[in-house]
């Protein structure tokens, strides 16, 4: 559980990032934390692996405070995916730079074969396994990044700007990923902007301004709420768009995703034909 | 990362900041080679004195003092070992001697410190780079320089973002010995550069896609001028050089002990 109590941090050069953010996530809940360039978004999930310690105010992770212990002992618990996958790549083969945390937590030789293995299988990576992590294309390398952080198996993982630069397929193999880890329990936060990649995920949502949480609900409640969304400076999905022009015709706003769309659309030409 | 904030430049306006950087550079020639020339106590302690009006007038002060700190250690260590050379090894006098000595030595390093401090505070990329050309430097290495200069904070940012996605990852810069602590940076060190490169190769497509270095006769939209204050710090420049000379040439510097014995 992460519980984020009034928080404050300010960056050594004077740029105030977070005014008081306060916020819960539970264990196994699926999170997207939202809001325009600059919002605090990523200044707040640094917080939750103990890499900034706020100024004021604290963060608990399963009630122990970050600025009690190193960040590779909240990293055990807390994976975090950064956005430009480049920011890590070092070694000459996927193999080794995904066993590169693992070997960090001191994790055992035959342990450590396992768990690449394994997170090699899980995101497709196999057949790369030798291949140099730079010679790989903009969506293996995200893919990398993650098994990389996936191979330890934490509890809470963060995925910072998951979608930038996929092209559309891999975008719906990384929403279906990500809900199937969250399906077997893990909590999942995602950082982002997309919002039609969020609609159809349909996690909780949490918006952010200014370095404060403005709004948090359902993804229905909040991405169909135009001053909601304008206050954070987004763009309604195209289907709650759609459904909000048609509102004259007596059909839910709440509609946020083709698959919801779809099903109203049916039920309602059922009707009346 | 506080003695490199000593250096870097702010946009701020005031009368050192606008002189001509050819004349700042000058100056610090001069300043540098006094430096050398003597190794006494009293001129190097009036050349670090009177450099002071300079922070002043320039209104610098807070990031001077900051260089002045960051140096601190280095000064420190200079002062020490100094000492130990004068006790073992430089005909060792007196205790006042050994540290007024080493005390010279210290101050040597601190005044060349203040002087680039006050050049790199009070000029900006841009007018070094035009200096650099009007001195008859090609222009492809006067950008490369300048480049290079602007691109050391967004380096420093990059680097802060891979240190962060390796901790990230369990990595632990400060632990192990000596050796390892070193080997610790190599998983920041490599994306860094490799990053830098490809940013490097981006920049010039981006710069060949809107025609640089089409003209190989450049012209500028400023162009340097020297002014009144220009001449005038040259004269006080060569003024003082010429007077250091003198005064190393003919006039025994008499040591601070002895002065204030009298």
């Amino acid at each position: 559980m992460i519980e984020v109590n009034d928080v404050y941090y300010v960056y050594p050069n004077g740029v105030q990032a977070l005014k008081g953010a306060s916020l819960t996530v539970n264990d196994g809940e699926f999170i997207a934390l939202m809001g325009q360039n600059g919002a605090g978004k990523t200044t707040l999930v640094k917080h939750f692996n103990g890499l900034l310690k706020p100024n004021k105010g604290e963060v608990l992770i399963d009630g122990v405070n970050t600025k009690d212990v190193s960040v590779a002992t909240l990293a055990r618990k807390v994976g975090l995916v950064f956005q430009n996958p480049d920011h890590q790549f070092f070694c000459e083969t996927v193999e080794k730079e995904v066993s590169f945390a693992l070997k960090n937590f001191g994790f055992e030789e035959g342990t450590i074969e396992k768990r690449v293995n394994w997170a090699l299988n899980l995101l497709d990576l196999t057949q790369y396994r030798d291949a140099s992590p730079f010679m790989l294309s903009g969506g293996e390398r995200k893919r990398v990044a993650l098994a990389s952080i996936l191979a330890w198996d934490p509890q809470i993982v963060i995925l910072d700007e998951p979608t930038i630069g996929q092209d559309h397929a891999q975008k719906e193999r990384l929403r279906q990923f990500i809900v199937q880890l969250n399906a077997q329990g893990k909590t999942v936060i995602i950082v982002t902007h997309d919002i039609e990649f969020v609609a159809e995920c349909k996690p909780r949502i949490i918006l952010m301004a200014d370095g404060r949480i403005v709004a948090e609900g359902e993804t229905n409640k909040v991405l169909t709420d135009p001053e909601l969304v304008n206050h954070a400076s987004l763009v309604l999905p195209e289907v709650a768009r759609i459904f909000i022009s048609l509102r004259d015709f007596n059909l839910p706003k709440d509609v946020v995703d083709i698959y919801d769309a779809s099903k109203v659309l049916l039920e309602r030409l059922g009707k009346t034909k | 990362m506080s003695m490199f904030d000593g250096f870097r430049f702010r946009r701020t306006s005031s009368p050192v900041h606008e002189l001509d950087p050819r004349v700042k550079f000058l100056y610090v020639c001069i300043v540098f080679a006094i430096a050398v020339l003597f190794n006494q106590l009293l001129p190097l302690l009036v050349l670090f004195i009177i450099q002071v009006p300079f922070v002043v007038v320039a209104r610098v002060q807070k990031e001077w003092v900051r260089s002045m700190k960051g140096s601190a250690l280095f000064a420190t260590f200079i002062f020490v070992t100094n000492w130990l050379s004068f006790y073992f090894y430089g005909g060792y006098e007196s205790l006042s001697w050994l540290f007024e000595r080493s005390l010279a030595m210290t101050l040597r390093f601190i005044v060349l410190i203040e002087s680039f401090s006050i050049f790199f505070l009070t000029t900006s990329p841009d007018h070094l780079g035009l200096a650099l050309e009007q001195s008859g430097i090609p222009y492809e290495f006067c950008f490369a320089f300048t480049t290079a200069i602007r691109f050391v904070p967004v380096l420093a940012e990059e680097a802060q973002t891979i240190m962060d996605a390796q901790k990230a990852r369990g990595l632990e810069l400060e632990k192990g010995n000596f050796i390892n602590r070193i080997k610790n940076y190599v998983p920041i060190l490599i994306p860094l550069i490799v990053s830098a490169i490809r940013r490097s190769l981006e920049l010039a497509e981006a710069m060949e896609s809107r025609a640089w270095g089409a003209i190989s006769k450049r012209t500028n939209l400023y162009v340097l001028k020297m002014k009144r204050g220009d001449y005038f710090l040259i004269m006080i420049s060569i003024a003082i050089l010429v007077f250091a000379i003198y005064v190393w040439l003919y006039i025994p510097v008499p040591y601070m002990a002895d002065l204030l014995s009298l």
